[in-house]
């Protein structure tokens, strides 16, 4: 029998590129990334619970280059799979199917996730002072 | 033995036997996050180098706490939902598929009630 060994959908190496198609499957890394991420916020709240060295060990990691570019990217993850979670949520409720709107509520997406994650940052930067 | 008929117990379950509750439930906690993880996200900014006192005295007060509660609920209920599409999806091994599934809703559990553990902890003094 070769029944398991049968390409099932989705076929992604079958489809030609496209912009909206990149999309739904950022919103699939994200959402994995995310859940990876939970780890980060539960250690947060853990070090917390624990007491002040444990989670002057979190502060710590957070402040090196390193915890700083994950929380930039978990940043980023966060706000691109919420606007396009949100996009999602529209297209459940019927509306929103026509391709440009698809299209330009696309741009809207990748635009407001980056415009999230710069604001956050800013306003992080701002209250440590650089 | 049910009195139900037939009709009446297939109506709505669809192929994948379980209905529409997967599909409804994940709606539903996408709607609830995006308020409560805009709330998180703001309310974490204010804690960025406060250290310790600051984040215990956040998370402690009621408000906070309870938010705070509903949104692990919600973050991981929504989180084993989509890890269990994802799989679904690209493991087609039926035994790796099930392992995975249960892996990762065994890991949404620890996790969530470590975090709410923590919660209660910080909220209701040790």
């Amino acid at each position: 029998m070769t029944t398991r060994d049968r390409p099932l959908s989705p076929h992604l190496q079958i489809y030609r590129w496209q912009w909206t198609m990149a999309l739904s499957i950022t919103h699939r890394i994200t959402g994995v990334a995310l859940a990876a991420g939970t780890l980060l916020l539960v250690w947060w709240l853990l070090a917390a619970a624990m007491g002040p060295e444990a989670y002057a060990q979190v502060e710590a990691a957070m402040a090196h280059w390193l915890g700083r570019l994950v929380l930039f990217g978990w940043s980023w993850a966060l706000f691109y799979h919420l606007s396009n979670g949100i996009r999602h949520l529209f297209w459940d409720a019927g509306r929103g199917y026509e391709l440009r709107t698809g299209h330009a509520t696309a741009w809207l997406v990748v635009l407001a996730s980056l415009a999230l994650t710069a604001l956050t940052w800013a306003i992080g930067y701002g209250i440590i002072g650089g | 033995m049910s009195f139900r008929t037939p009709l009446a117990r297939a109506r709505g379950l669809g192929s994948a036997g379980e209905g529409t509750g997967h599909w409804w439930a994940q709606r539903l906690t996408a709607i609830a996050l995006v308020p409560l993880c805009l709330w998180f996200v703001a309310g974490i900014l204010g804690l960025i180098g406060a250290g310790h006192g600051a984040a215990v005295a956040w998370i402690a007060s009621p408000f906070n706490a309870i938010l705070l509660a509903l949104l692990i609920f919600a973050v991981f209920h929504h989180g084993q939902l989509g890890l269990q599409v994802v799989i679904e999806d690209y493991v087609h091994t039926e035994w790796r598929k099930i392992a995975l599934i249960v892996c990762v809703k065994f890991a949404a559990l620890i996790l969530g009630l470590a975090a709410l553990f923590a919660i209660g902890r910080i909220a209701f003094g040790n």
